[in-house]
């Protein structure tokens, strides 16, 4: 018997809308959602690589229990209800001595379908749900917040229609969303301007129409200088900036001695090719893309240079506009009722989250700060946190064996949910399997743009092994803890018909294309009608949020330190490739055979002078932590920089394909997770510099 | 020739290597064999900007193939309808002289069946009026799958565009 159902992707976080076919219980095709714009039956390696993960004997099966040391790799099979039982001990024993508060929740990610986990730390009564933004996108997220009032995924950006899109490192092509990727080639297709940034040729940059190297950690120069000559050639949109800009007099004030000149010497780009830059955005205002980055946790001072690509989309006029940076609609906005909230039959806890005992000096939003969490664990401080539950998430994946050696001690319970054997899982004490994304239904999720949709991601097979799908994870959690009322829901239907639940939309709406559009047309509001989420209402380069946090509004760039070449030093850089995420599919028969293992890139000039030729092996190290990778030997990289893909060498056994393989980024992050960046107390991934020598 | 090609345009291939797995995946094929292949060119500078190319090599379906003559047991065949070239799994007993014949490494060794496999564009796709697996689900819908008239065509377009800027 053959059948289709409408799903959602699962293999990275953009969350692709596909169609998924069964033969006789075997899923045979999957294919991008053919009604859906950009998709039409595309679909990137990982997506089509989930059956291979689906079939795969070498990923989580059934529930466990560590029995010997953390790390170990020892583990006996337990049920459900074992597993869940003991979970609900450990919890009530730690929290007995500690408070509610004790007990974390670390997660990947809000996304689609985030509130489900979130109900796990609400159920048990801690304020403390954190997720890994901090190493990612919260500088953008803050950034998008403290000057248009709106959080980062309520910005969208309209590729396929603009004149000119600037990327700084954000590597589209490589870290790739099928359809962004799609909406960019078209607007290229179209004559575009791509201006791409980076310390190294991406593929994206082998795309572009402009490439500009630039010294690495200084984007934020770059931009100063671009404001610069904008306002002095006033190359602005005179009239969104009248009406919408506060604090323009203030920044004029502060950029005035941030010349093209003076960037010149910071980035390495010349003065001529800023100045041509700006006039050309200038040109093709106010269809522009200057893009915030997503993975912008890399300096020190990233949250201000996320600040300083949204003025710089402001000065040009591209918010709200065809072919700019489109705001996302509530479906009031649209005329229509939101989904359902489960959590809000969960009182809210009366405790304050970890970061909120700081003190000001710096901004935060919905989730935690994640560094002050594993400070939280390491210290004790403000409160212990014993207890930590990881959801779809591999946190020690990517940090150095030093820090997670300090965050095991502080805890007494450990547990992850997740479709992989992780690294964390590893260390864990419980390891709860979920099954994957073709295994499973999920909640409904509600996707954000300028015409909000439901989208559903429905279980085309049963699962093949013990796993559970999550909202039975979460449900066994919390009923194990004597919070089962928080989920009294016996199938998932039961949830969606609760999400419904006045909107007007039914479950068997979903049947036709697996989402559900909220209105016809994509709603974009007029300049007379726009007004910003701030509380002026206004573009707030004096921003309220970082008042009242006490955060200055402006930051002095910094001329980022120089590694000692010579010596054989290197600032350490990374990036995505398309053909995995992040660790999570290393070890996939079909992804693993295409790309096994990682390379160091490195300048041509210099390796010459340290020996090094193409494909030798060298020795990478900082601290007290040395690997050995092949390196790539290229004139397309800054000097002062070597570059790897990153998440490589997994360090489970069990996951025989890519156990060691390639050199793990992570453990060479020395000091990087006490470090908080200005303003926003952000990770700062790139400010590392480690020692290269030949092997 | 066959009567169908598959044309790629470069402009659009970001080289994600999709289409391998793609193919992989359709033919639920074990770690090894690889029916398509990506090849990376090396970075170089054109006209001040970096570039590379991501070439794109499934089978050609030669006009006389050289694996179906090396072919003892008549398990290599050239459809008469289109001429795709495809292996029948029941008569290929696995002794690799159309390995060893083709130039262009083309088919592949199935090291769980003990027989060759080799892209056959899909053939009962195509057989339903569909395109072959690489092709449908080509991350940016840089593959196409044409005669072979219609490729000659889509190149010549290309380089008109490419060379004025547009086609008239």
């Amino acid at each position: 018997m053959k059948t289709s159902v409408f799903s959602v992707c699962g293999m990275c976080s953009a969350r692709c809308p596909i169609r998924v076919e069964v033969h006789d219980g075997r899923v045979t095709w999957i294919e991008g959602n053919p009604y859906v714009p950009g998709m039409e039956g595309s679909l990137c390696a990982r997506g089509s690589a989930g059956v291979a993960l689906l079939y795969d004997f070498e990923r989580l099966q059934y529930p466990m229990i560590r029995t010997g040391p953390r790390g170990s790799g020892q583990f006996k099979r337990v049920s459900w209800d074992e597993a869940f039982n003991y979970i609900a001990e450990s919890v009530k024993k730690a929290q007995a001595q500690y408070g509610n508060k004790t007990v974390a929740l670390l997660d990947r990610g809000a996304g689609l379908f985030g509130e489900m986990q979130r109900l796990i730390v609400r159920g048990l009564g801690s304020p403390n749900y954190f997720n890994h933004d901090d190493l990612c996108r919260k500088n953008v997220d803050l950034a998008y917040q403290s000057l248009l009032g709106y959080a980062r995924p309520e910005v969208g950006y309209d590729w396929a229609n603009t004149r000119h899109i600037v990327l700084y490192g954000r590597n589209a092509f490589e870290a790739l969303g099928v359809r962004e990727a799609n909406n960019i080639m078209k607007a290229l297709e179209n004559g575009a301007n791509l201006t791409y940034i980076d310390v190294r040729v991406s593929k994206t940059a082998t795309k572009a129409t402009k490439y500009l190297q630039i010294r690495p950690g200084t984007d934020y120069a770059l931009n100063l200088a671009l404001i610069h000559v904008i306002l002095k050639e006033s190359l602005f949109d005179r009239d969104f900036v009248d009406r919408f800009i506060i604090g323009l007099p203030e920044l004029e004030n502060f950029i005035k001695p941030y010349t093209p000149e003076w960037a010149e010497k910071q980035t390495g780009i010349p003065e001529y090719e800023i100045i041509s830059l700006a006039r050309q955005l200038s040109t093709d205002k106010p269809r522009v893309i200057l893009y915030p980055g997503w993975f912008a946790a890399r300096y020190m001072d990233a949250f201000y240079f996320a600040q300083s690509v949204i003025i710089l989309n402001a000065l040009l006029g591209s918010i709200e506009q065809k072919g700019g940076l489109i705001l996302a609609k509530t479906p009031k906005e649209v005329g229509a009722k939101g989904l359902n909230s489960l959590l809000e039959k969960i009182p809210a806890p009366q405790e304050k989250r970890v970061e909120a005992e700081e003190g000001k000096g710096f901004l935060y939003d919905g989730a935690g700060h994640i560094l002050h969490l594993y400070r939280a664990i390491k210290k004790g401080e403000p409160y212990p946190v014993k207890a930590l539950f990881v959801v779809r998430y591999d946190p020690f994946a990517g940090i150095p064996h030093k820090d997670i050696e300090e965050i095991l001690n502080g805890l007494d319970l450990l547990v992850t949910i997740d479709v992989n054997y992780s690294t964390t899982s590893w260390y864990a004490d419980v390891v709860l399997p979920n099954s994957t994304y073709l295994e499973r239904s999920d909640i409904l999720g509600m996707q954000r743009g300028a015409k909000p949709a439901f989208i559903m991601r429905k279980q085309a097979v049963k699962p093949i092994y013990d796993t559970k799908a999550r909202w039975e994870i979460v449900k066994g959690i919390l009923a194990a803890s004597g919070a089962g009322e928080y989920m009294p829901y016996e199938t998932i239907e039961d949830i969606w018909n609760y999400q419904l639940e006045g909107t007007g939309v039914k479950i068997e709406d979903f049947d036709k294309t697996g989402q559900v559009a909220l209105c016809k047309d994509a709603k974009m509001y007029s300049r007379d009608e726009l007004k910003f989420k701030t509380p002026s209402g206004k573009v707030e380069i004096l921003s309220t949020k970082m008042a009242e946090r006490e955060v200055p509004y402006f930051l002095e760039p910094i001329t980022p330190a120089k590694p000692n070449i010579e010596e054989g030093e290197f600032r350490l850089v990374f990036g995505r490739m398309a053909v995995h995420t992040h660790v999570r599919t290393l070890n996939n028969k079909y992804l693993n055979e295409i790309i096994p293992e990682n390379e160091l890139w490195i300048n041509d000039k210099i390796a010459a002078q340290m020996g090094i030729k193409n494909g030798d092996w060298v020795e990478v190290s900082s601290g007290d932590f040395s690997g050995k990778i092949k390196a790539k030997v290229t004139p397309f990289i800054h000097p002062e920089t070597v570059f790897m893909y990153r998440g490589f060498e997994n360090e489970v056994p069990w996951k025989t394909r890519s156990y060691g393989k390639g050199l793990n980024e992570g453990r060479l992050l020395k000091g990087a997770f006490d470090r908080m960046a200005y303003g926003s107390h952000t990770g700062a991934l790139f400010e590392n510099f480690v020692k290269v020598k030949k092997a | 020739m066959s009567i169908y090609f598959i044309y790629q345009d470069h402009d659009r291939c970001i080289g994600c290597y999709a289409c391998e797995v793609h193919c992989k995946t359709k033919n639920e094929l074990p770690v090894g064999p690889r029916l398509c292949k990506i090849i990376e060119t090396e970075i170089k500078i054109v006209g001040g900007l970096p570039r590379q190319r991501f070439v794109f090599m499934p089978c050609f379906h030669c006009e006389e193939p050289w694996c179906v003559k090396a072919c003892p047991t008549g398990a290599m065949q050239k459809r008469s309808k289109d001429g795709i070239v495809f292996v029948e799994q029941s008569l290929c007993v696995g002794c690799k002289s159309c390995i060893t014949a083709c130039p262009w490494g083309v088919p592949q060794w199935n090291p769980e069946t003990g027989k060759v496999v080799k892209c056959d564009y899909c053939k009962d796709r195509v057989d339903q009026g569909l395109n072959p697996a690489c092709v449908t689900k080509c991350t940016t819908k840089a593959l196409k799958f044409v005669s072979a008239q219609e490729a000659s065509r889509l190149k010549r377009e290309k380089f008109v565009k490419d060379t004025y800027g547009s086609l008239y």
